[in-house]
């Protein structure tokens, strides 16, 4: 539905995109994922049309956006940073004139306006101006601006930005109902957005993709290897050398030590389960088992450590300030 | 064909939803008054005095060359004015507002968007002389002024007002600021103005020239009731120029981003 080729685009010596290529499935929500001024919105503006690339190609809906623009224009739905409202305009009013310039057909434009407006629940401010709504509804009016001609493709530019906890889930559960019948690339820089609304992620930096992948799988390659936290009761005996003995194990590590208890990071082979030879292993030396849970690296350590220079993986830092070592 | 008018429209719609409108047709119309009232006092103290040297001076009066033509040179300064507040907004607020992004991802040619604006900016200077028309009216009520060079006079003032639409939407274009826009665009229309001052104390090379480029000059014989393909053709390519202007400014804002 959607497809880049070594997008670049620079202004004058400043290189915003180099060389970035991915593609988008029918009905996919895909993510855009980079800290501000990674690029996101300059690919998106190349996307819609807004500007043209400096080198590249990107297709969108068959149509290549730049040899064909008015053709790909239609078919895309596009939600800027900011809404594009016209403060003077009531949302009725708006709507139509966006409905008109869009191309969606006189005869049941009225009709189109009233269910696009019921579906982003908009339809209570319908003669309200623009100028007077609040933020979550001028985000509403700019979704269903965005989606008034039933484009092909929706582009959404941080559409949750600058909403309260309550209005972003509704913004997401939106995007997700939206998803069926339209491919949509939503750009964000808050991290659980992506795991929660989008299939596949493209994480960009500096104008280079660094990664790009479902947001299961990015989890786990980022991962590597498996790390679990073991908490056990050894009444003063190390357990060190008992655990580094289970076979999978890679790397014991004490990670902390209070009252007796002792914490343990222990690494495994990827893909190979150990919690019952550790368990197992902790019971016959007769030591109490207090807890045990697999340590993840969340979404968002990997986008720290992919789009921060230093590659050293960030280190744990000690529970409750204790020293590590006496 | 409907795009255009989508949105020349909506600036019209644009304009009468803010104070614009009815400040600009206001002032336009109230500064039209005064300038008709005192040239007809004017006139009719003149056609006085003639009737008190006998008949005949009183025929020589003509109104149309006396009063109307008079007072359209005069509002061709209001013109001046009022103009760059009219355009000054056209393309400086959709950019500093987003919603030109809204527009250039539409599915809308840059000519659709520019002849919008273009249409609907003329719409209000129409309505502008439309106003205008009733001390005209009045004028019939008391006296047979004719109707043609009169027509012509309008006819005038229109393609004068396009001219100046044209210029403004280009340098609205170039700026995200509304008070530069409607700053040089004034400036540029006065410098239009008075062009032939340079002509007026240079060689024969550069008055012809400067007399040619200068917007008023082609007013003049609009004024007296003529139409003279030249001043049209003169007037209509600015306006292209102008529009021609526009386009470029905005496809290269589009490539500089």
């Amino acid at each position: 539905m959607i497809e880049v080729q070594h997008l670049t685009k620079r202004y004058g010596r400043v290189t915003a995109v180099e060389d970035v290529s991915f593609r988008v499935e029918r009905g996919e929500i895909f993510g855009f994922l980079g800290p501000n001024g990674a690029g996101k919105t300059t690919t998106m503006r190349i996307l819609t049309g807004f500007i043209p690339a400096t080198e590249g190609k990107a297709i969108v809906a068959g149509f290549d956006v730049f040899d064909q623009p008015i053709e790909a224009k239609r078919r895309t739905g596009y939600l800027p940073e900011t809404p594009p409202l016209y403060p003077d305009m009531s949302v009725v009013e708006y709507l139509e004139f966006v409905a008109k310039i869009k191309g969606v057909p006189a005869a049941g434009r009225r009709q189109r306006i009233q269910t696009v407006m019921e579906r982003t629940r908009i339809d209570d401010m319908a003669n309200r101006l623009c100028s007077k709504l609040s933020k979550g509804y001028r985000q509403r009016v700019g979704l269903a601006q965005a989606i008034v001609h039933n484009p092909d493709v929706l582009i959404l530019d941080e559409p949750t930005a600058g909403l309260d906890p309550k209005q972003i889930i509704e913004t997401r559960e939106l995007i997700k109902e939206l998803a069926g019948d339209h491919t949509i690339i939503l750009s964000t820089h808050i991290l659980p957005e992506v795991s929660q609304t989008c299939q596949r992620v493209v994480i960009i930096n500096k104008g280079h993709v660094v990664a790009l992948d479902t947001p299961d799988n990015l989890t786990a390659r980022l991962r590597g290897s498996e790390t679990m936290y073991l908490q056990v009761d050894t009444n003063g005996l190390d357990a060190l050398g008992a655990l580094e003995g289970v076979a999978g194990v890679t790397r014991v590590a004490e990670s902390d030590r209070r009252d007796g208890l002792v914490g343990y990071e222990i690494e495994s082979q990827h893909g190979r389960d150990v919690r019952r030879d550790l368990a197992r292993t902790v019971v016959t030396n007769g030591w109490g088992l207090l807890e045990m849970r697999p340590m993840r690296m969340s979404l968002e350590d990997i986008f720290l450590s992919l789009t921060t220079e230093e590659t050293a993986t960030p280190v744990p830092a000690p529970l409750e300030g204790e020293p590590v070592h006496e | 064909m409907s795009n255009i008018l989508a949105i020349a429209q909506k600036e019209l719609k644009s304009y009468f939803s803010s104070p614009i409108a009815y400040i600009v047709i206001g002032m336009f119309a109230l500064l039209y008054g005064y300038f008709y009232i005192a040239i007809l006092a004017y006139f009719v103290r003149q056609s006085m005095q003639m009737s008190e040297f006998g008949g005949q001076g009183a025929q020589a009066m003509d109104i149309n060359q006396q009063l109307i033509r008079p007072l359209m040179t005069n509002v061709t300064i209001l013109v001046l004015f009022v103009m760059p507040m009219v355009t000054m907004r056209t393309y400086s607020e959709e950019k500093r507002s987003g919603t030109i992004e809204l527009l250039l991802t539409s599915p809308l040619t840059d000519f659709q968007i520019i002849m919008g604006k273009f249409l609907g900016a003329l719409a209000l200077w129409v309505i502008m002389l439309l106003v205008s028309t009733i001390h005209i009216a009045i004028l019939f009520a008391y006296a047979r002024p004719a109707l043609k060079p009169l027509a012509t006079a309008y006819l005038g003032l229109l393609l004068l007002g396009g001219c100046f639409i044209s210029v403004g939407l280009f340098i609205s274009s170039l700026t995200k600021n509304q008070i530069v826009a409607g700053m040089t665009t004034f400036a540029v229309f006065l410098f239009l103005w008075v062009i032939t001052w340079i002509g007026s104390f240079s060689g024969a090379t550069v008055t012809s020239p400067v007399d040619y480029l200068s917007i008023i000059n082609h007013f003049d014989d609009f004024g007296k009731g003529v139409i003279d393909t030249t001043h049209v053709i003169y007037y209509v390519s600015f306006i292209t120029f102008g529009l021609f202007l526009t386009a470029k400014s905005v496809d290269s804002e589009r490539w500089r981003g």
